[in-house]
């Protein structure tokens, strides 16, 4: 079926003037397929019922709304911990402040060297899981960004890998429009963790394709803020394999608009995969929205999703969630929570939980709620000696720590607790 | 130490006066309990001398060493030195225990403009009192009383009292939900507690709980008023005749 006039469009007006990224023979095919692809589906508009609550306009608009620089006046993330840094600004590459792609257990690269090469790994990947996620629910930003994605990083995990790889997103130009995307291949038995912090850029399109093999691990931590102005929209990718293990946490602080998509397929028996975010955000023009779609096809997988949102000024929140269980994928064990705390009665909170199962020996919760602090609990701590603002920042750090308890690392986590503790301390 | 002359408090939300006028003086160092029927609104009066929401005082005034306690904060009443043991302490998911009671110890001293303690000198403190009330290590690292006991919780609520050293103790039923054991547990918490420059007031339905922690003075609360004052055998009186006699005595 075409797609309507208005929409194709404003898909043609945002493609109007655009270059495909030089590549290889078989990368450039598949960016001249995901263009196709693009255009048979058109971008998202407000009418599209994925797009019920978040406005897309400003991630489709041809050009990046600006957004003015933040001076965050803080020790960036993660800087005690021992990583292997990769820096880009505005979407482009910095050499002098990244580390040599190189590490113990890993091979790494950048995708535009990757999408040179004649013959590579990614070939089997780039552009793979982004097409499969489209199905049965179309992400035609995503497809954007495999069209024209220009820089990225290409992560082979074939061991342990000794230290976290930590991708760095700067941001200084404020028009800057930057399209990023990752790979990461866990082979069996290996294990990674990336880390991923900073605005990005004005406008800030990622996309990130996970292959983990049977009994591989990856584990993913991502840092978005503090920057308020920018616009970011994010894809992750990611086939689970057998026995297999994948943790994504997301921590997003202020933004008007951001949009985190996260599609899992589960085809191996016994895999894990969880994926979990907290969002502080304060004022009318905040705006986030948690999309996640989780496919169980194999037997006795686990998954998790665990959302909390702090919201307060007229602040939104948005969370749209499914668990697909298939016909065979038995003893799956789904849970999904998703609240929003919110600290007036001007923030909204829209949920949309979806459960669709179509096996019968399966175990799989959701909730979703929205509320204001317990005030039988405050006054518990009060009567304790507790001033009212310390008192009201630890209730609101204790609502999102069952999300927090998804990272792994302790001191990561740890780390991202301090800065949400210091976000309620600036807007108590 | 606690003195309340005239006290009326109504629901806020609704047109109904609990207490009534009530009168009361707890001197430095004693041990005063309240007993009722159900109803007479002794709960009341420790929630409004702590400063929950919910009441409006209209009338008469509540003093600890002579400052009024009526226009302050919750947190302002505890730096101060009073202390609610809580009927049903309340489950904070998400807060340790032990993060719990240093920010609360800390706050105290901060707002009586004392030095914070340091970690390690805290952590001495808070073992050697848990070892004492029979608290464990894994009961101080779980969230504040998330999956605890009844009786867990209420030597939780002595082992704060115990940290944080109040001038006036108020203990609502905090009989209510213990056995045998884990009331005399308990009780042996408040007694190690007992000192010349703390009193206590203890609000409970029953005469054991006095067995365990002696009382120099009784009151008798009913219809949001003390109806009469006496010696501990005023409590062995209501154990055995109950309160009709008493009620029937004063109307």
């Amino acid at each position: 079926m075409a797609i309507a006039k208005l929409k194709s469009d404003a898909t043609e007006a945002r493609l109007a003037g655009v270059t495909l990224p030089d590549g290889a023979a078989w990368a450039q095919a598949a960016r001249k397929d995901a263009l196709a692809r693009l255009r048979a589906m058109g971008l998202p508009s407000k009418r599209d019922e994925y797009w019920k609550y978040t406005d897309p306009s400003d991630l489709t608009a041809v050009a990046a709304p600006k957004a003015a620089l933040f001076d965050a006046q803080e020790a960036p993330l993660f800087g005690d911990t021992d990583r292997l840094k990769v820096v880009f600004v505005d979407g482009v590459f910095d050499a002098d402040a990244s580390d040599v792609l190189a590490g113990e257990g890993l091979e790494i690269m950048r995708l535009s060297d990757a999408l040179a090469a004649d013959i590579h790994w990614a070939k089997d990947l780039y552009g793979v899981l982004e097409t499969r996620g489209q199905t049965p629910v179309e992400r035609p930003l995503a497809t954007l960004n495999t069209a024209l994605a220009t820089d990225g990083v290409v992560i082979h995990a074939t061991g342990k890998v000794s230290k976290p790889v930590h991708i760095s997103y700067l941001h200084v130009d404020e028009t800057s429009d930057a399209i990023l995307h990752n790979l990461v291949k866990v082979d069996a038995g290996a294990e990674i963790t990336l880390l991923e912090t900073g605005p990005g850029a004005a406008r800030f399109s990622s996309c990130l394709e996970a292959d983990i093999a049977d009994t591989g691990a990856f584990h993913h931590v991502r840092a978005q803020g503090r920057d308020h102005e920018r616009r970011t929209v994010t894809h992750c990718f990611a086939r689970v394999g057998a026995e297999s293990t994948f943790k994504s946490f997301t921590m997003t602080v202020n933004g008007v608009m951001t949009r985190n998509e996260c599609i899992l397929d589960i085809i191996g028996d016994d895999a894990i995969a969880h994926v979990a975010g907290v969002c502080v955000g304060d004022g009318n023009d905040f705006h986030h929205d948690d999309t996640v779609f989780i496919t169980h096809d194999a037997l006795n997988g686990e998954s998790r999703q665990v959302f909390k949102k702090v919201l307060r000024n007229g602040a939104t929140g948005v969370f749209q969630g499914k668990i697909l269980v298939k016909a065979g994928a038995q003893k799956t064990d789904g849970y999904q929570i998703s609240q929003s705390l919110l600290l007036d009665d001007d923030a909204q909170f829209l949920a949309k939980p979806e459960l669709e199962i179509y096996a019968d020996d399966v175990a799989c919760s959701h909730g979703s709620t929205s509320g204001a602090i317990d005030e039988t609990a405050l006054f518990y701590l009060r009567s304790r000696g507790v001033p009212m603002n310390v008192a009201r920042n630890l209730l609101t750090l204790s609502f999102m720590a069952e999300a927090l308890d998804e990272i792994d690392d302790p001191v990561l986590a740890e780390e991202l607790r301090d800065r949400l503790e210091g976000w309620l301390a600036r807007h108590g | 130490m606690l003195e309340i002359k005239g006290l009326k408090v109504k629901l806020e939300d609704e047109d109904k006066q609990i207490l009534k006028g009530l009168d009361l003086t707890v001197e430095t160092g004693k041990v005063h309990a309240i007993m009722g029927p159900n109803g007479s609104g002794k709960s009341t009066l420790s929630y409004v001398l702590s400063g929950k929401d919910g009441y409006e005082v209209t009338g008469g005034s509540a003093l600890l060493e002579g400052d009024d306690l009526l226009d302050m904060d919750p947190e302002e009443r505890a730096a101060l030195g009073l202390f609610l043991a809580f009927q049903y302490p309340v489950e904070i998911p998400g807060v340790g225990n032990m993060t719990f009671l240093r920010t609360a110890v800390n706050a105290q001293r901060k707002a009586r403009g004392e030095e914070e303690l340091s970690a390690g000198d805290f952590l001495k403190e808070v073992r050697a009192k848990a070892k004492d009330l029979k608290i464990d290590a894994d009961m101080l690292k779980r969230p504040v009383n998330v999956g605890f006991s009844g009786g867990e919780k209420k030597r939780n609520e002595i082992l704060q009292m115990a940290m944080l050293t109040p001038k006036m103790c108020i203990l609502d039923e905090t009989d209510s939900g213990l056995d045998v054991d884990a009331m005399k547990l308990v009780a042996e918490g408040v007694n190690a507690l007992r000192s010349e420059g703390r009193s206590f007031l203890v609000i409970t339905h029953y005469q054991r709980l006095l067995d365990h922690i002696k009382p120099d003075v009784v009151h008798i609360m009913a219809d949001g008023k003390i109806i009469k004052t006496g010696g501990p055998e005023l409590a062995l009186e209501v154990e055995n005749n109950g309160y009709a006699d008493i009620l029937a005595e004063v109307s």
